[in-house]
Order: C-alpha cells, then sequence, then structure tokens
C-alpha cells in the first residue's frame, strides 16, 4: 500500500481523492480529459428511483467564494444509471464506483439501493438525505434524527455494501443526525451537502434561481464543513468522509486532521477540471513539508 | 475541450459598453463557429463562457458587452495578460446543413458567433444575407465586417437610428432564403422562430456551473430529449425546440 491509500469500510482506496457527486456526472466528461483510474474512486450523480428533469433554469448562481446550485437531482432514473451508464463506466473505470441514492420516501431510497447492490461495479452505496421527505411532511430527511435513523435502517437491510449516510449541513446540531444514522448501523457517514442559500438580482429584483434558494458550496464553506466533520469525528466511531469546499492538497490534509478518513471535491470539479488529478500528484510534497510519512496515520490528528 | 492559458494580444471597445478581445495561444479544441469558451477571472468563482467570434490557427476572437463585475474586470484587461480559459466547448453551426441562400441573425451581441460562420461560409461560396440587430446606432459593431463577407447586410435599430426601424424579424420580410442560423436574446430568437420560412439553427445562452456538461446546470427540454446547452448545445436545430408557441 502507498503513502497516500486509506481503508474505507473494508476496501482499500489508492488515495483520499473522491469527487463529490453532482459535479462528475457519471464519469464520462472527466474520462475524457484525464485518465479517472487516478482517483481513490468517485461518487456518481444522484440516481432516484424514476427519471427526474430537477428544476426550471436557472440553476445556477455565483457567490463569493462558490456557487449556489438548484439542478434539483436530475437524473435518468435508476434502471437507465444500470443498464446505460455503468456499462459505459465499466470501460474508462476500473476500481469500485460510489453510488449516490437519492429518493423522496424510505420505500424509493430502499428500492433504488435494492437495485445497485446487485451491481458489481459499486463499491459503496452514499445515501443522500437531503431531499424532503414527502411522507414526513417535505422535512428533509436528513434534519431529523428520527427519519435519519429510519432511512439508515431501511437501506441496510436490502444491502451487503457499506453504507454512507450523506448529511446536510442545515441543522442546529449534526452531532444528532450523525449519532442517530451510526446507531441505526451505518457504515460511514459523509458530509457536508450544500447550505441553503440565495441570490437576487439587483436588475430585477427577483431571486437570481428559479427555484428561489439553491445550495451553496465551493471554497467559501470550507471552514463550516470542517468544523462540522470535526464535531461529528469526536460523536461517533464511524469512518467519516470530509467534503465542503476542499480545494488543495492542503485542505485534503486538513480535513484528514479533522477526522476524515477520504475526502471528497465538489463544486471545484467544474471550474478546475483538473483539479482532482492535480490534488493527488501535489499530496506527497505537501505530506513531505509538514513531515507526514503515511496519510492514514493522521485521520483524526487533531482531534 | 482544453484548459489554456491564453494570452491577450488586443482587447479595445468597438462600440458602446462592447469590446474585441484578440486571444493567442494554443486554441486546437476550438473545432466549429458556434462553439464557446469558459474564462476563469480572479476573484469569480465560476468561470465566464463567452462565444468564439473568429479563431484562425494560434488566435481567436471574442466581442463581449459589459453587464456585471465579470465583463467589466474583463474590460480593464490590457496586452500581455494572461487568461486561464476552457476551450472548443458546447457543438457549434452544422455547417453541413447550410444549403441555396443562406440568412444569418444577430442580435445586439448576438451577432459575434455569426462572424466566423459568415467566413467559413464564405469560403464555400455560399450565398449569404445578415441580418443585424441593435437597439440604436452607438450599438452597432462589425457591419463593415460582415460586408466583406456577405452578399448582402441589413442593419436593424428599435429606435431607427440606422437601418431598418424595428426589429430583426422586421427585417426579415423581404429576404428569401433557404436556411438560417440565429443568436440573440430569447425573445429575439422566438420572434425568428415565429417569423422564419425556412429550417434553420438557434444558438441559446444559460446560467452554467461547468460549461462542458458535468453539472446538469444548463439542462432544457427539447422535442429530442433532456440537453445540456452547453455541451448538447449552445446550437440546437429548430425542429428540436419545444417552445409552443
Ligand atoms: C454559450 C454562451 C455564449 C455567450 N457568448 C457571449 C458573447 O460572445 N459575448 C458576450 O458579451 N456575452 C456572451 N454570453 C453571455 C455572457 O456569458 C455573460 O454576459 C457574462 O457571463 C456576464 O458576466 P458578468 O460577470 O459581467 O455578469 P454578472 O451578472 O455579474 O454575472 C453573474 C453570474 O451570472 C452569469 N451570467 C450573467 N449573464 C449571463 C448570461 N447572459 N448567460 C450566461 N451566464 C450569465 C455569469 O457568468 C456569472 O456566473 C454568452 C453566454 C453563453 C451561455
Ligand atoms: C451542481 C451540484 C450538484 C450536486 N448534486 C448532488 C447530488 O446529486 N447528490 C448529492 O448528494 N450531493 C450533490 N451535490 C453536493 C456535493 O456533492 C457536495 O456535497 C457539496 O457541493 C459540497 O462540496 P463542495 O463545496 O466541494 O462542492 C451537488 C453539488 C453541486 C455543486
Ligand atoms: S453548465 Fe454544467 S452541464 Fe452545462
Amino acid at each position: 500500500m502507498g503513502r497516500l491509500s486509506v481503508n474505507l469500510c473494508g476496501i482499500e482506496l489508492d488515495n483520499p481523492v473522491i469527487p463529490a457527486s453532482g459535479t462528475f456526472g457519471y464519469g464520462a466528461e472527466f474520462a475524457a480529459l484525464y485518465d479517472i483510474n487516478v482517483l481513490g474512486t468517485f461518487s456518481f450523480k444522484g440516481t432516484t428511483l424514476a427519471p427526474r428533469y430537477g428544476n426550471p433554469t436557472p440553476r445556477i448562481a455565483e457567490a463569493a467564494g462558490g456557487m449556489l446550485n438548484a439542478v434539483g437531482l436530475q437524473n435518468p432514473g435508476v434502471d437507465a444509471v444500470i443498464a446505460e451508464e455503468l456499462p459505459k463506466l465499466r470501460k474508462v473505470f476500473h476500481k469500485p464506483v460510489m453510488a449516490n441514492v437519492s429518493g423522496f420516501s424510505t420505500e424509493e431510497y430502499v428500492k433504488v439501493c435494492e437495485k445497485l447492490d446487485a451491481c458489481p461495479e459499486i463499491g459503496w452505496l452514499e445515501v443522500n438525505i437531503s431531499c424532503p421527505n414527502v411522507h414526513g411532511g417535505g422535512m428533509a430527511f436528513g434534519t431529523d434524527p428520527k427519519a435519519a435513523a429510519e432511512v439508515t435502517k431501511a437501506v441496510k437491510a436490502v444491502t451487503t455494501k457499506p453504507v454512507i449516510m450523506k448529511l446536510s449541513p442545515n441543522v442546529s446540531d449534526i452531532t444528532a443526525i450523525a449519532r442517530a444514522c451510526a446507531d441505526a448501523g451505518a457504515d460511514a457517514l459523509s458530509l457536508i451537502n450544500t447550505m441553503l442559500a440565495m441570490r437576487i438580482d439587483l436588475k430585477t429584483r427577483k431571486p437570481v434561481l428559479a427555484n428561489t434558494t439553491g445550495g451553496l458550496s465551493g471554497p467559501a464553506v470550507f471552514p463550516v464543513a470542517l468544523r462540522m466533520v470535526y464535531q461529528c469525528a469526536k460523536a461517533v466511531q464511524i469512518p467519516i468522509i470530509g467534503l465542503g469546499g476542499v480545494s488543495s492538497a492542503e485542505d485534503v490534509i486538513e480535513m484528514m486532521l479533522a477526522g476524515a478518513t477520504a475526502v471528497q471535491i465538489g463544486a471545484q470539479n467544474l471550474t478546475q477540471p483538473f483539479i482532482c488529478r492535480d490534488v493527488i500528484a501535489r499530496l506527497p510534497a505537501v505530506m513531505d513539508a509538514y513531515g507526514i510519512e503515511n496519510l492514514k496515520d493522521i485521520i483524526g490528528g487533531a482531534l | 475541450m482544453d484548459q489554456v492559458v491564453l494570452t491577450i494580444k488586443e482587447n479595445a471597445p468597438i462600440a458602446r459598453d462592447v469590446y474585441r478581445m484578440v486571444l493567442a495561444g494554443d486554441v486546437s479544441a476550438v473545432t466549429a463557429p458556434g462553439q464557446f469558451i469558459n474564462i476563469a477571472l480572479a476573484g469569480s468563482f465560476l468561470r465566464r463562457p463567452i462565444s468564439v467570434c473568429d479563431c484562425t490557427g494560434d488566435a481567436l476572437t471574442i466581442l463581449y458587452k459589459v453587464v456585471g463585475h465579470g465583463t467589466a474586470q474583463m474590460a480593464q484587461m490590457a496586452p500581455g495578460e494572461r487568461l486561464d480559459v476552457l476551450t472548443g466547448l458546447g457543438n457549434g453551426f452544422d455547417l453541413r446543413a447550410a444549403h441555396g441562400r443562406v440568412l444569418l441573425v444577430g442580435g445586439g451581441i448576438g451577432a459575434a458567433p455569426l462572424y466566423w460562420l459568415a467566413r467559413e461560409l464564405k469560403m464555400r461560396g455560399v450565398d449569404a444575407t445578415a441580418i443585424l440587430g441593435f437597439n440604436t446606432r452607438e450599438d452597432i459593431f462589425y457591419a463593415p465586417e460582415f460586408s466583406a463577407l456577405c452578399a448582402r447586410v441589413i442593419l436593424a435599430t428599435a429606435d431607427g437610428s440606422c437601418g431598418v426601424k424595428g426589429f430583426v424579424t422586421d427585417a426579415m420580410d423581404g429576404v428569401e432564403y433557404d436556411y438560417f442560423y440565429t443568436c440573440g436574446p430569447e425573445p429575439m430568437l422566438k420572434a425568428v422562430y415565429r417569423a422564419s420560412k425556412s429550417d434553420g439553427e438557434f444558438s441559446f445562452e444559460e446560467r452554467m456551473g461547468c460549461g462542458f456538461g458535468a453539472c446538469m446546470g444548463c439542462t432544457c427540454k427539447t422535442i429530442t430529449g433532456w440537453k445540456r446547452i452547453c455541451k448538447d448545445g449552445p446550437v440546437l436545430r429548430k425542429g428540436e425546440i419545444a417552445w409552443a408557441d
């Protein structure tokens, strides 16, 4: 095992760098740019049971140090992902991929996970619980410890693959959700998803996003994400994937010191398409500069 | 698509709030008129998508209108400065579809990508007419440049200060054509769609997260399915467009 390798729920990663869901599609656009096998793995676009068009445009707005998106989980649906995207991916990516799953009811999460459980290409199921719970009155699963635990248990019951629960930062105490997921049997957590935000156009005096609000991500959120990773790492024993504003090899190390076993990079892929490849290439030099022999030794080093 | 560093060779105003910038460097990824580039600007997280107005072996030209802080920043840049640019984005116009008499319809800054298209059409000996619409006389740019490439150039201004008084569609009435290409603000594209008497192609704009197909930020519904303006567009064929009216 190399200096950069880490172990995520029993699967060895060559390095801890993982493009985040929604910023890497199903891999094809980036496979055309560089050999994506240099990645630890990547998390594919949030996938739901039925195809989803998502929100009307504009879906994108800018912010200082980041961006807002209100894509609304556009995806072709799980059956098309299995029939069309995974066979294409197999040709260019030879590592286990992380499947990102979304749903609007516990049953939907379960059905999607059941289908993805049968796919040998998939290493982990990353369950995004930031979507509104249509049965529970529209509140996001990720803001209610009971609902988060229910989804975790239900998904765990239908898969043997490691289940990573992806947490929303839009809560007053993220450790309560983290504990609920861990107690319900989650194998790992990933955090954070985007922060609820909005922008108004001064010329039209209307919200920039057709959806009015969207999720903020990018370097602006890094300190918030880091703080939440640190708090959750103190609260639970399971591995944590840290993300939110990561844009350099230094940020990867900082996230790992806060308790992250692996690190995802999201919005930065959109504006610097080679960022993940470049961060991985630069990690050894930055490790040398800070006297780090093996990356796995620093996980939780600041706790 | 390529990520390249391009050097500013020229950057000067050519009309009210409109600038022409020439960027030199490796532009080999740019393959068709109607494609765009995505420019990184210091201090802004998102890149700025701008159409390629012309492209030769080792340089490309863009025309841009100052509308916000990014384009205002670009207007302050001096020759010699370097820009981080994603090149060769989007599908571009389909030159093979051109047949018979071709009409080009540009609205405001939307005329920019039609220039390289006009040059390619001229090289193929195609009979082209350009209709260029502006708000007023001070906004007009590239009229002599289009005149050098097109058999006819008709200018239209909303206030009548130059050429036909009215919109590009008012100027379209008397023109005979077999195929058309158009780029401009969406209300103008809709008007051209309704007024057009032949098949043709439309170049669209949308707010973009990436510009190369990764984020689903720019999707629109078409007759042939969901399309990403940045990757499956920005140019759509008339028959694909799903406008109700
Ligand atoms: C495919 C394509 C080709 C384009 N070609 C040209 C061109 O050749 N010349 C030209 O002058 N303009 C062109 N535009 C529009 C140009 O991208 C915007 O005018 C520019 O991004 C505005 O940036 P700003 O910082 O000055 O404005 P701000 O309003 O401050 O920008 C804020 C954010 O909104 C985005 N934005 C604002 N207006 C638009 C718009 N109309 N389309 C897409 N994003 C927008 C910006 O990129 C930025 O992310 C094109 C747009 C697209 C999508
Ligand atoms: C355009 C866009 C689309 C996203 N789509 C998803 C998604 O489908 N599922 C998901 O779990 N997270 C999604 N996210 C959230 C990211 O995976 C990530 O959690 C967030 O952006 C924070 O990381 P960053 O600051 O590095 O971007 C999306 C983010 C962006 C910018
Ligand atoms: S802007 Fe990202 S897919 Fe078009």
